[in-house]
């Protein structure tokens, strides 16, 4: 059911790389556990709206005020690699990425 | 002076009132205890120093004044890896986050710590809260303190495990499928989750936000109750907090069932569910309807497919909350990489464990052009369907009273090798998470390997009193809470 080409797709949306020695094991895992989905298939949900929050609350607004928040300091402290305010990654332009 | 750490949280804000020890003796006897019980591996991180630092502080006030205003005053308490502590190391048990310190605590530490408790440490859990048996941590496996080659159930092994144990009093836990009530049930504790939006998730790691909730797991019911009672309330921080106001809870416990109507859902107590578990859920039913209680017959057809609705959208939040971890930021982040891209996927790649990687992909996959329609958009409409079949049950009954899960605390690897035995785990629990309804675990008795079961009440929205009131009811008639697992003695 999940073919290895699909896995493979499914992966690089989700920026993660699964190494040829773990394909299969993936692939069995989420065969299985897709099959187990099939249930809902049967279900019918004619005229059911979908349900995405339990407490049916909207959107909870405040006013535009600048409020005190993080240092620039204590918001950098866990960066891998920094210098001065900002944040340093390899380069991304000429890189091939997609956008 | 042994053991003080075992004592109830009432017990020890009594002593520690009445000047029986104080609250640096408490707290070291926590902390030693951690250490006689390391091979637990109920924590990931001690928090020593700051807390008998803490300790002596609280000890400086209460000479100085009463505990009133602070009811945690010089209580230690442990704090679930998942939950943000500023200063003091959070993981989520993963590589990824391995040398995260969040520079800021979520509002349920912040409301600990205002009520002047004492934190401890960490402790473990399966990674990024995915799991039903604390064997997917990057830290290790925690074991059960009732039998050491067995599970604590998951995602909250490390705070079930800690409380059984008698290293604290009471441990906070995050519940998404179960997390915080299965773990409860295996070791013989209590543990709630809250309704969807009673505590506040600011600054709880995300797994799944429309699922996720933060409880406390406690040696009893009065424990528990207190500390709901703290961690409850509407948060600016959070825009899905509710605004209704929080009673007092413990004001509740005592007050009679009688005429109570607990509704028994037929669809539960079917075939391959443990006999010994069965026995014991039923005759702690029996007991609530010996006090006054009125068992009703309730049906809900939609049990059967809220595993599948679970499986689709929990991980496909997951996609989404997860993909911040790209070694940016904060975290891990690969080395040897050419670009950005690469740097993203080398970092999750290595950062991650398996079971989170299968999850991310489901919800990728669910989410993905061709199939969202088929898989998430239907469980979502499935999930309104299980929402409205609890509505039809609490028009018939006002408490529903169910096994916590369908057997006891299984041998470590025992379904490690096959993840879907694994989700099956959390089959009564996931229910109430989807429908975003308050439910509550207490111990109900043992199977004959001495194994604990767990008796789960499930409420309607924002009813944690009913829940409150009936399980200290049955609590009252029995004495499973008062068992003591065989390591205690080595805790001291």
């Amino acid at each position: 059911m999940i073919t290895k080409e699909l896995l493979l797709k499914i992966a690089k949306l989700a920026h993660i790389s699964v190494p040829e020695s773990e394909t299969t094991e993936f692939m069995n895992n989420l065969s299985s556990i897709f099959g187990y989905m099939e249930k809902l298939e049967s279900v019918n949900v004619a005229n059911v709206e979908p349900m995405s929050h339990v407490l049916g609350a909207t959107n909870v607004l405040r006013a535009d005020e600048v409020t005190p928040s993080l240092p620039v300091e204590e918001a950098l402290q866990n960066a891998p690699d920094s210098s001065g305010r900002f944040i340093r990654v390899p380069i991304i332009i000429d890189s091939g990425v997609e956008h | 002076m042994t053991n003080l750490s075992s004592l109830s949280l009432t017990e020890m804000r009594d002593g520690l009132d009445s000047k029986k020890f104080s609250a640096r003796e408490l707290t070291s006897s926590s902390l030693k205890g951690a250490e006689n019980l390391k091979g637990l591996n109920a924590f990931i991180e001690m928090a020593s120093e700051s807390a008998l630092k803490a300790a002596d502080e609280a000890d400086i006030a209460m000479k100085r004044g009463s505990s009133t205003s602070r009811p945690l005053l010089g209580i230690p308490v442990a704090i679930k890896d998942m939950i943000l502590t500023r200063g003091l190391k959070t993981t989520c048990a993963s590589k990824i986050l391995a040398n995260f310190i969040p520079p800021y605590d979520a509002t349920v530490t912040q409301r600990l710590k205002d009520a002047g408790a004492i934190v401890v440490g960490k402790t473990n859990l399966d990674e990024f809260a995915m799991g039903s048996s604390n064997e997917n941590s990057a830290y290790g496996v925690v074991q059960n303190p009732w039998d050491t080659s067995r599970v604590p159930g998951g995602s909250s092994g490390g705070s079930a495990a800690a409380v059984a144990a008698g290293i604290v009093p009471v441990a906070l836990g995050t519940d998404t499928g179960g997390s915080i009530r299965q773990p409860a049930s295996f070791c013989g504790v209590v543990g709630i989750k809250p309704t969807y939006g009673r505590v506040s998730r600011y600054g709880v790691v995300a797994y799944a936000s429309s699922l996720d909730q933060v409880g406390p797991i406690a040696r009893n019911v009065r424990d528990a109750a207190k500390i709901t009672k703290i961690l409850a309330g509407n948060d600016k921080a959070d825009a899905t907090s509710s605004a209704l106001r929080v009673t007092d809870y413990e004001a509740v416990l005592g007050r009679e069932i009688k005429g109570l109507k607990v509704g028994i859902p037929k669809e539960y107590f079917i075939k391959g569910l443990n006999s010994e578990v069965e026995e014991s859920v039923k005759a702690a039913i029996a007991q609530l309807i010996s006090a006054g209680a009125e068992a009703v017959e309730i049906s809900l057809p939609t049990t059967e497919v809220a595993l599948s609705v679970y499986y689709v959208l929990a991980p496909a939040e997951a996609s989404s909350n997860l993909s911040r971890y790209d070694g940016v930021k904060f975290g891990y982040r690969a080395s040897g990489t050419k670009d950005l891209k690469e740097l993203y996927s080398k970092t999750r790649s290595e950062g991650f464990g398996k079971e989170v990687k299968r999850r991310i992909l489901i919800g990728t996959h669910v989410l993905s052009t061709g199939y969202y329609d088929a898989f998430y958009l239907r469980a979502q409409k499935v999930r309104k369907l299980i929402y409205e079949d609890f509505q039809r049950a609490f028009s018939s009954c006002d408490v529903i009273a169910c096994p916590t899960a369908p057997s006891t605390a299984f041998k470590i690897g025992e379904k490690a090798s096959d993840p879907l035995e694994m989700y099956l785990s959390d089959i009564f629990t996931i229910p109430v998470n989807l429908a975003g309804l308050p439910g509550i675990s207490v111990p109900c008795g043992f199977d004959r390997a001495g194994l604990p079961i767990g008796l789960q009440l499930i409420g309607r929205q924002f009813e944690e009193e009913t829940l409150f009131k009936v399980a200290y009811a049955y609590e009252s008639s029995t004495q499973w809470h008062k068992k003591v697992p065989p390591v205690f003695a080595a805790s001291k």
